[in-house]
């Protein structure tokens, strides 16, 4: 018996690194595998109650692997504009948005968060491309501007219906946070920066902390009676059933915003103002349309299609899986991936090639579940 | 009947000429929540070593080895209905499929149930 795809664990030159959480993780039973140059806990109980777990309760996940950021300096919003899709400007402190951080080709580097905080813009981004990213926001910056890594906090994701009940609890006042906004807040006298966001289609909260302070918060936090530590696996199928892609599987530099339907992270100023990088492939394609387009993909029957896989119209290819597994929540497999804009309309039948089986597909809107965040003005 | 057991986790136990294969208790343990199994059909011929089977978890698909050579005489259908199985009970109930063996001599190097215990607490 052997695995044949590890679509999750990403090769590294280097031998990993341990999380600030390592030793806890292990002693919570958790198995470690390899992820973004560092070992990182795949599941605890198992991905299925775990993932069953965060939609139904609330789980604690480590994501200290990705790259916190602090960019600051003489006119940043619109210096940070020149190189990633977001509407800086506009952006009030104490609210966060999605963007893209893009080439010259518009092609996608990477996806993040950018938030006002009262020291600067604080982004997060993919543990995997942090470096890379690090590195392409201090070529195109200017000097004057200051990028700090905060390579001395952890992330902490508090995520489902129940988060907020939990966090409130250790963190009170957290509560008046709405989806996609941050603020400052302290837990025993210690800094954190909390965000209402994630990345499950729950509830939740994203919990920056300093890392020498972190295993005692998560132990508060398990305390609670509705939070459960959930590992990788499942932040992979709640994510995949939230429609949300991944970089690296689903978006890659070869990739454009129009393609990857992310159009929503070009505010209508920033579309009407350019100056973003590959604005001319961008903004001809958001007027042609895309060549292809990123779509849901419903699968008939049990067996999983996977990362890789083709898909057919018949005899002809037109495109390809970019993620696919079973969707507890869903309790059937479903995928992602790109498809010919001819055959990306919700509803249009088409086949994945799984070990030389056709297996029967639907295009399909995404999310796959209903999101359930916490709006601000959304009835309740 | 006696138990062998393979260095890809794989069971097979025989009985004269006939065997039953399925994977270990450690192989699902390491695997997780098993979603889906696809099972050969019967009067595939499966070769020593090469794919017999696909056990698919949440998060990956894995091959299953044929432990010896031979043709598929049956398949689990239960594990269709509730691939849950192969978690619940990997040695009994969660079984992959039966055969007959074409080259009984090719058990020699297999391992017995002492072995194999021995082998996973290595690992």
């Amino acid at each position: 018996m052997s695995e044949t795809e590890t679509p999750e664990l990403d090769a590294s030159a280097e031998a990993p690194s341990a999380l600030p959480l390592d030793a806890w993780h292990r002693a919570r039973g958790a198995r470690m595998v390899e992820f973004a140059g560092y070992h990182m806990p795949i599941h605890y109980d198992g991905i299925m109650a775990e993932h069953l777990w965060t939609r139904a309760h609330a789980g604690l996940f480590d994501v200290s692997h990705m790259g916190q950021l602090m960019i600051s300096g003489p006119d940043v919003d619109a210096a940070l504009e020149q190189v990633i899709s977001t509407d800086v400007t506009t952006l009030a402190e104490g609210r966060q948005r999605y963007g893209l951080l893009l080439n010259e080709d518009g092609g996608i580097l990477d996806d993040l968060m950018v938030a006002r905080a009262p020291m600067g813009l604080y982004l997060v981004v993919n543990g995997a491309m942090k470096w890379d990213d690090i590195a392409h926001l201090r070529e195109h910056l200017p000097d004057d501007i200051v990028i700090n890594h905060l390579a001395d906090r952890a992330l902490i994701a508090l995520q489902g219906p129940e988060a907020v009940t939990a966090l409130k609890r250790v963190v009170p006042g957290v509560d008046s946070l709405f989806f996609m906004e941050a603020g400052p807040f302290l837990w025993e006298l210690e800094p954190l920066w909390i965000s209402r966001s994630g990345y499950t289609g729950e509830d939740g909260f994203e919990i920056s902390i300093p890392a020498e302070h972190v295993t005692t918060f998560v132990e508060a936090l398990c305390a609670q009676p509705e939070v459960k530590p959930i590992g990788l696996g499942a932040r992979d199928s709640l994510r995949l059933e939230a429609g949300l892609p991944l970089y690296g599987h689903d978006l890659d530099p070869e990739t454009d915003p129009v393609s990857a339907d992310l159009m929503f992270g070009f505010s209508k100023r920033r579309r009407a103002e350019g100056g973003f990088p590959g604005e001319q492939v961008i903004l001809t394609r958001l007027a042609n349309g895309p060549d292809r387009k990123r779509v849901g993909l419903l699968v008939e029957g049990r067996m999983p299609v996977r990362e890789g896989a083709v898909i057919y119209a018949g005899d002809t290819e037109v495109g390809r899986v970019t993620s696919g597994g079973f969707a507890p929540s869903v309790n059937a497999p479903i995928a992602m991936g790109y498809v010919s804009a001819s055959h990306a309309a919700p509803g249009i039948a088409l086949e994945a090639d799984v070990r030389g089986k056709r297996v029967p597909l639907t295009v399909t809107p995404m999310p796959f579940i209903p999101n359930n965040y916490h709006r601000r003005g959304a009835a309740k | 009947m006696t138990r062998y057991f393979t260095d890809e986790h794989e069971w097979i136990e025989v009985n004269g000429n006939e065997a039953v294969v399925g994977i270990t208790d450690y192989a699902q343990s390491q695997l997780g929540d098993i979603v889906f199994v696809e099972i050969p059909a019967v009067g595939t011929n499966v070769t020593k070593g090469g794919d017999a089977a696909v056990v698919e978890s949440v998060k990956a698909a894995s091959d299953v080895y044929a432990p010896v050579s031979g043709t598929v005489t049956t398949g689990n259908d239960a594990l269709n209905d509730d691939p849950s199985l192969v978690n619940s009970d990997p040695e009994g109930e969660g079984w992959f499929f039966r055969l007959t063996l074409e080259d009984p001599s090719q058990l020699d190097g297999l391992m017995d149930a002492a072995a194999y215990k021995a082998f996973v607490a290595a690992l």
